[in-house]
């Protein structure tokens, strides 16, 4: 059996059907879907493992299956797609640990679970889309997926969450879909490819080709977060922490993110980008949003929307670094993806831990947590340090990436926006950090629970440690073979012409 | 103008009242009759066009008016027992507005 | 195999049903089950018809059969190409469906009324799709048209009396005008056979005026705005599967028809007519659209709501009309096929819905969502078809006709497309969102039969399923069709 050409679909259907069987599971049935579901994780990081193997070796893993007339369904592991998949298959695993522990006890989980696991799915299929038509396909089943998650707890407020989410977002998927048919009756292919394949259009074609990219970004930019697009996300905090986790670092912002990414360079080509003049524009957006975000970060009190604006604000690095031409600021736009993600996971698994321990909810009621439960408040610390940019943390690595990339490309401007957003950050991190060690705590934690020896549930406490560690690892050891720097210049390299 | 083609005319002219009658009438047994005019309509058509030829009349359009008028009298017998019944149910032999609003909140079982 | 090939299926498509009615009506104590057994056998035929089509060589691949042995003009003949066959697939397909549903769902008061009844209507569509001349569909109209009043009037009470006899006249209406059409194409062209008709065709106010009256008593039967106006009524009364037929299959009869008269018969009549007749039927459908959209987000009871959709889908099917090409009609056609699956599946879903809580109000659901999860489950995915997301055979005909409509410069239809599919997200997310909330008034709760339930979620499956067998179904539709020899 070819298992090159079988092994990416092998790897979407793996959470699949945990996902299938999982639903069918009786509610009591704790012990059964909790081995379901790290079964599954693992499954999935090691059929990721094998395949990232084969890729060093040189295996072609292409799923090819007819789809419409003159399309097909393709699944395809290149140097990008493996970059997403490994955080997607790393970070689930850790997620699934995490909202193992936190939904003890709550009604539903199978479902929850069910949904969960649909939703790794579709972010797998996303990483892996060989064509802006599978793209599209799994783009449009995350939305359905992670809608039950954010209205599972059933009460009015997470109806509406839904309901504002699923209004963005199936509008942003109908733009999406207009500018992916309108590019498919002008190229009559949609397979992604190095530089991208619209270079060779005719000219006349070049204004309908700007109209089809403002359909593409906007309808990408409103999972990405892109302003004014970004208005459900600080909404959605209504679901619980591993949702919000899932949502913010794994899942949903990085698949507009990593979908604006496959535009700008696969489909169209970075350079014919530029000559098409629409990357401009784009990065201008991408600043306005970093500053944007980071402003409505300070003024919230509640600790998950403050989080929630600073990933609106975080990811466009992620825009910003792809809309900047240049080889040294997509390196860090790319590799923002994985710091990104592990940092600010690490940020909201804190931030779940608070709210189960101790009832947390709001900045200011976390005067002293750090003395209560220091582990969960060096992890936070370590996160929180991250975004700032201070050295040598994973966002460090990025900024500094950023920074050069946008001197080198003569937008000298880019600068500035990163240096204020540092410093807005800084601004909303550092009270808390502050208050966190070094105020005295209240007389009393507005709710907590025990757990025993440990500061919170093993659980709870040892994936954020985890993400934590990482966000100092891939910062430290970022020169090294395999670090997801090292990667992403390896990307870049496919990108340019050379 | 021959006479077949008056026929046919005259046809369509039972047509036209029929419909007219259908729209204008509220009451079923009106309308049903409005709707028997109208196939009578019809098929005073078929039958006078077929005579057209010099020659005997075609007999595909007699046998499509007989098809017709065994359809037709199946139809009215429907329609006269539905509205039988819907005059005990509501009181009435006519069929009430149509608005949603007035649609009733628990179905039928 | 031999045996199968010699065997006219044809004529069996349309005798096992007539037989199975009367046997229900003869013995009603065993209705269910002669119910099933005859559902099972058509079903059953169809496979082997199609068995027989895709091993015919000659004529490329359509079939036709002149009953007794007696061929036109005098006699019927019945004919078989890519179009029907799927029709007549997803009418089996359909039928068996709303069959094993209806074993659960009636009292035996009402079943022994409802299998002989059913067993007509399947008779009657099967006849309508294996048709070859217009004559003969008028008659099979007819037949369907008696057989979908009489169901609705199922029931009982005034309300749904009254929307079966609204329904019957609109109905009886339609075939007048029809049949009208009928003698003026037959006294111009000698003939009422399709292929015939399609091949002495010409320009005339006789045959413009027939254009005309067939397609308005068409379109009155296929409740496109706004002669949709008995669709409403009709479905708020009707039990869940005869709801579910009227949607799915009887309004698409109709429509079936229109396509074939279509693009058989009218096509040489007079390129600008067609082109402005064309026109209008495409603002009809866009008007049909946001009129059903919006209407179905007002509604307070979930069947209605379901009913608008039907309304708003329908739209979508007249869109093919002004694009005149090839993909445009075979999106068309697909969306007709996969709304067919859908609309049953989320009709018997609410039905199950309204079996186990004695009501249908939308905002008192009551967490539906747990304590009925296979029925919410099957009427999310339907609505996923019916929004057109992928992966559903709703995508994949809002796919084809957007790129008919930018291939063919009228890319205006496309925005209705979405447009329509942002509407249906709304109404379907509306249901889904009270699903998962408690209630003020509890819900009184009945048992649901397991096969209720599980009809419905296999369908729905199906429904998502149509997205990922694409090419198959495409080259079905070719055989001996009006879309032969084209390339997308």
């Amino acid at each position: 059996m070819n298992w090159d050409a079988w092994m990416p679909l092998l790897i979407v259907l793996s959470s699949l059907l945990v996902g299938l069987v999982i639903f069918v599971l009786a509610e009591d049935r704790v012990k059964t879907r909790i081995w379901l579901n790290m079964a599954g994780a693992l499954f999935k990081l090691v059929l990721v493992a094998i395949m990232l193997w084969g890729v060093f070796n040189g295996h072609h893993y292409e799923t090819r299956l007819p789809f419409l007339p003159g399309l097909d369904l393709v699944l395809r592991a290149d140097a990008l797609s493996m970059l997403f998949v490994v955080l997607s298959s790393g970070l689930w695993l850790l997620t699934t640990v995490y909202a193992i522990g936190y939904l003890e006890g709550s009604p539903y989980r199978s479902r929850f679970f069910g949904f969960f696991s649909l939703c790794v799915t579709a972010t797998v299929g996303v990483a892996l889309a060989g064509n802006l038509i599978t793209f599209l396909l799994f783009y449009e089943l995350l939305t359905l997926a992670t809608y039950p998650l954010i209205v599972h707890r059933g009460t009015e407020a997470s109806r509406r969450a839904g309901r504002t989410y699923l209004v963005y977002t199936l509008a942003g998927g109908a733009l999406l879909l207009i500018g992916t048919i309108w590019l498919y009756t002008l190229s009559g292919t949609l397979e992604f490819t190095a530089r991208g394949f619209l270079s060779a259009l005719d000219s006349s074609h070049h204004p309908a080709l700007v109209m089809i990219f403002v359909l593409l970004i906007a309808g990408l930019g409103v999972k990405a977060a892109l302003v004014p697009l970004h208005g459900w996300l600080p909404q959605a905090m209504v679901a619980p922490a591993p949702v919000s986790a899932l949502l913010h670092a794994v899942a949903v912002v990085k698949a507009g993110a990593f979908g604006i990414v496959r535009v700008v360079y696969d489909v169209y080509g970075i350079e014919f980008s530029a000559s098409l003049g629409v990357t401009l524009p784009l990065a201008m957006l991408a600043a306005v949003t970093i500053i944007y975000g980071s402003i409505r970060a300070l003024f919230q009190d509640d600790l998950k929307r403050r989080l929630a604006f600073s990933t609106v604000s975080q990811v466009s690095y992620i825009v910003l670094g792809i809309a900047v031409v240049g080889p040294v600021a997509t390196v860090g736009g790319l590799v923002h993806l994985v710091h990104q993600g592990v940092m600010k996971i690490t940020l909201f698994f804190c931030a779940g831990n608070f709210a189960e321990t101790l009832g947390i909810h709001k900045v200011s009621e976390m005067n002293g947590v750090g003395r209560r439960m220091p582990w969960t408040m060096a992890a936070f610390t370590i996160g929180a340090l991250g975004m700032i940019g201070v050295p040598p943390l994973a966002g460090f690595i990025t900024k500094w990436y950023l920074g050069l990339g946008a001197l080198e490309a003569g937008q000298g401007w880019v600068i500035f926006v990163l240096v204020g957003s540092s410093l807005l950050n800084a601004g909303y991190f550092l009270p808390i950090l502050y208050a966190a060690w070094f105020k005295a705590p209240a007389d009393s934690w507005p709710a907590e629970r025990s757990f025993g020896r440990h500061e919170t549930a093993l659980a709870l406490l040892v994936p954020p440690v985890i993400t934590a560690l990482l966000v100092v690892a891939v910062g430290l050891l970022a020169s090294t073979p395999f670090s997801p720097l090292h990667w992403a210049r390896f990307i870049t390299t496919l990108e340019y012409t050379p | 103008m021959n006479i077949d083609f008056f026929y046919a005319l005259t046809g369509v002219g039972l047509f036209s009242l029929g419909l007219y009658a259908l729209i204008k009438h509220t009451h079923l047994l009106r309308k049903i009759l409005a709707i028997n005019v109208m196939g009578s309509g019809v098929f005073l058509v078929l039958v006078a066009l077929s005579a057209r030829t010099q020659q005997a009349p075609d007999p595909v359009p007699h046998a499509m008016v007989i098809t017709g008028i065994v359809v037709a009298i199946s139809a009215t017998a429907l329609a006269l027992a539905l509205m039988l019944r819907l005059r005990d149910a509501s009181g009435r032999a006519e069929l009430p507005e149509v608005l949603s609003e007035t649609l009733p909140d628990e179905p039928m079982e | 195999m031999n045996l199968l090939q010699n065997i006219p299926w044809l004529v069996l498509l349309v005798v096992l049903p007539l037989a199975g009615s009367m046997l229900c009506f003869l013995f009603p104590q065993r209705g269910k089950l002669l119910g099933l057994m005859t559902a099972l056998a058509i079903a059953a035929s169809v496979l082997a018809l199609t068995y027989q089509i895709m091993g015919q060589v000659v004529n490329q691949g359509a079939l036709r059969y002149a009953v007794g042995g007696w061929g036109a003009p005098l006699g019927i003949n019945l004919y078989v190409d890519g179009l029907s066959l799927l029709m007549l697939l997803v009418t089996a397909l359909v039928g068996l469906a709303i069959s094993i549903y209806s074993s659960g769902y009636f009292n035996n008061d009402k079943a022994k009324h409802f299998w002989p009844l059913w067993m007509l209507l399947w008779a009657a569509l099967n006849a309508l799709f294996l048709s070859a001349d217009i004559f003969n569909l008028y008659v099979t109209l007819e037949l369907m048209g008696l057989a979908a009043v009489a169901l609705v009037a199922l029931a009982g009470g005034a309300d749904a009396l009254a929307g079966a006899m609204r329904y019957l006249l609109v109905s009886l209406l339609g075939s007048l005008c029809y049949l009208l059409g009928v003698a003026l194409l037959y006294h111009s062209f000698g003939s009422v056979d399709i292929v015939t008709l399609g091949q002495r065709m010409e320009s005339s106010p006789a045959v413009w005026a027939a254009v005309g009256l067939m397609t308005t008593g068409l379109l009155l039967k296929t409740a496109l705005f706004p002669l949709h106006f008995w669709l409403p009524p009709a479905h708020a009364s009707a039990p869940a599967p005869v709801s579910a037929l009227l949607s799915a299959l009887v309004v698409k009869a109709s429509f079936y028809i229109l396509l074939r008269l279509w693009l058989e018969v009218f096509p040489v009549a007079s390129a600008s007519l067609e082109q402005s007749l064309g026109q209008l039927l495409g603002l009809l459908g866009v008007a049909a659209v946001l009129w059903g959209g919006v209407q179905a987000l007002r509604q307070t009871r979930l069947k209605l709501l379901v009913a608008y959709s039907t309304v708003a889908q329908i739209g979508y099917l007249f869109l093919a009309f002004p694009l005149a090409s090839i993909i445009g009609w075979k999106a068309a056609f697909y969306m007709l096929l996969s709304h067919a699956v859908a609309k049953t599946a989320m009709f018997l879903a609410a039905g199950n819905i309204m079996f186990y809580g004695g009501h249908d109000r939308i905002v008192d659901l009551d967490q539906v969502a747990h304590r009925l999860p296979l029925t919410l489950s099957a009427f999310g995915l339907a609505g996923i078809s019916l929004m057109g997301l992928p992966p559903s055979g709703g995508f994949i005909a809002k796919w084809l006709l957007l790129e008919a409509a930018i291939l063919s410069g009228q890319w205006w239809w496309g925005i209705i497309l979405i447009v329509g599919g942002l509407l249906t997200g709304a109404y379907v997310f509306k249901v889904i969102g009270y699903a998962f909330i408690e209630s003020d008034l509890p819900h009184e709760s009945r048992a649901v039969p397991k096969r209720m339930e599980w009809v419905a979620l296999i369908l729905a499956l199906l429904a998502i399923a149509m997205g990922l067998i694409v090419p198959r179904l495409l080259s079905l539709m070719e055989i001996g069709s009006p879309f032969a020899g084209s390339s997308l």
